[in-house]
């Protein structure tokens, strides 16, 4: 177990590699209870929103999601977030668990209008991910789960219990996320375990390998304050055509005219030793970027890592492993991307 | 968590069987379990020199690196290949089948062999896991 901003959470329940291989050949369980969930409330929630974030929210089509940041008026990302508009004028908006209280204070003082409110404490979220999630999902649930398609969501019983159910997730792979009463949390988990005749649970290190192969980037390592949307390759998340001013807009429209001074960029180690966060990467003997996440692949077999490497620095580039330079291929991401389904 | 009466033990989480003046090296379960899955081992090459308390590999899991260390002084005999192939083996039988190398330990002028100072006995080790939480 490990305290994770405050929740106490496991980093793995038994072999990690063995909850990272469930999830890309089967299915697995996550407890994602410690992700914020604020609800934007009210006429106007929309407009409101498009403020307040990066992203165009007030176009979203109610029962869809949308992957979008709350940026500095620096341009500096403040948290990326997952937003579901679960109704005309309702709106979560899932935050990590780390900036919950940052993205909190500053919806409720850019958000002139509707109500913004903390709903954590009375939220709990499983995620079931992994190729034969849905047909888990579905023995326990009357939503058609085939009218759900990636980044959309519905409100649905599961196992008799009311929740909200949307194919999202963070792992590369097909998947439903299932926010639902904290109390109904055990009986949804059990229900599905139930259904598949056993699932396997997941902790925060299969997560982070998943979603490192998958290309995603996790707040506090490719993504903060100190970086704009641009410089993490995620400039689409940036609506400059909507209509008005938003928080971080002029920096943002002068970041998106200069270019981004550095490019985030997938490495893939040529040897078995691992780059680590923090790891120089190396262009000859300078130095040129720096490793923000790195792993061992278990899907790939290989050490794959992305690192944020100075937009003219030119391959080849090596990796200071502890002192003693391994080679690493420049990889176009993400690392993994899952086979299209039927 | 296992700690085998008939083993020493050192501070950075290895333990060491001394056969005669071969000494067997591995890493605990305490230290495999807190390490997560291993996936890969750099150990020192045959023929090597190594020395009680510095470092001679280095233990690769999914979340973490950590240095090898060698308990005693002495040159290395003998180092674990199916490792190379098989790196679970340390998680999965971390006394056993999941042994590192094997050293043959330096001989002191008393005839006992050189190992590290502070090597610590079974009840000290566990006492040292358990105060790391």
């Amino acid at each position: 177990m490990t305290d994770f901003a405050g929740w106490l959470m496991p980093l793995r329940y038994r072999s990690e590699t063995a909850e990272h291989n469930a999830v890309r050949t089967s299915a697995a369980l996550f407890d994602l209870s410690h992700m914020g969930e604020i609800a934007v409330t009210g006429p106007g929630a929309g407009e409101a929103l498009d403020y307040a974030l990066c992203g165009w929210l007030s176009t979203l089509t109610p029962g869809r999601a949308r992957y979008t940041m709350l940026c500095a008026p620096d341009g500096g990302v403040l948290d990326d977030l997952v937003v579901y508009r679960q109704a005309p004028d309702r709106f979560l908006v899932v935050a990590n668990a780390a900036n919950t209280a940052v993205v909190l204070a500053e919806l409720r003082e850019r958000c002139a209008g509707p109500a913004v409110q903390d709903e954590t404490g009375r939220t709990a979220l499983i995620a079931i991910q992994g190729p034969n999630g849905a047909g888990i999902l579905s023995r326990v649930t009357d939503l058609a789960l085939d009218g759900i398609r990636y980044y959309a969501g519905s409100y649905a019983d599961v196992a008799k219990r009311q929740a909200w159910v949307a194919r999202t997730g963070y792992t590369g792979e097909d998947g439903f996320e299932i926010f639902c009463a904290p109390e109904d949390a055990e009986h949804i988990w059990t229900a599905l375990s139930d259904a598949a005749g056993g699932l396997t649970a997941a902790g925060l290190a299969a997560r982070d390998t998943l979603r490192l192969e998958a290309g995603m980037p996790l707040y506090g390592n490719e993504l903060s304050a100190d970086v704009t949307p641009y410089e993490a390759g995620l400039g689409r998340v940036v609506k400059l055509d909507k209509p008005g001013d938003f928080v971080g807009r002029a920096a943002l429209e002068a970041r998106a005219k200069e270019g981004p001074r550095q490019v985030l960029t997938g490495l893939t180690g040529k040897s078995r030793r691992v780059p680590r966060h923090g790891y120089a990467v190396l262009a000859g003997s300078d130095p040129v970027g720096v490793v923000t996440s790195g792993a061992p692949s278990p899907t790939l077999g290989v050490p794959i890592a992305m690192a944020y490497v100075k937009t003219d620095a030119t391959a080849p580039f090596g990796i200071d492993i502890r002192g003693k330079t391994e080679p690493a291929d420049v990889t176009e991401l993400p690392f993994y991307r899952r086979g299209k389904q039927a | 968590m296992s700690v085998p009466a008939e083993l020493s033990y050192t501070e950075e989480h290895e333990w060491v069987s001394i056969e005669g003046d071969t000494a067997s090296v591995g890493i605990t379960d305490y230290a495999a379990q807190q390490l997560g899955d291993v996936v890969y081992i750099s150990l020192p090459a045959v023929g090597s020199t190594v020395t009680a308390g510095e470092p001679c590999g280095e233990v690769e899991s999914t979340k973490s690196v950590s240095d090898l260390y060698s308990p005693v002084d002495g040159q290395v005999t003998e180092v674990n290949e199916e490792l190379d192939d098989d790196p679970g083996l340390v998680n999965a039988e971390p006394y056993g089948a999941g042994w590192m190398f094997r050293v043959r330990v330096v001989v002191g002028a008393d005839g006992e062999p050189a190992l590290a100072t502070g090597l610590l006995a079974p009840a000290e080790y566990e006492e040292l896991t358990r105060s790391a939480g």
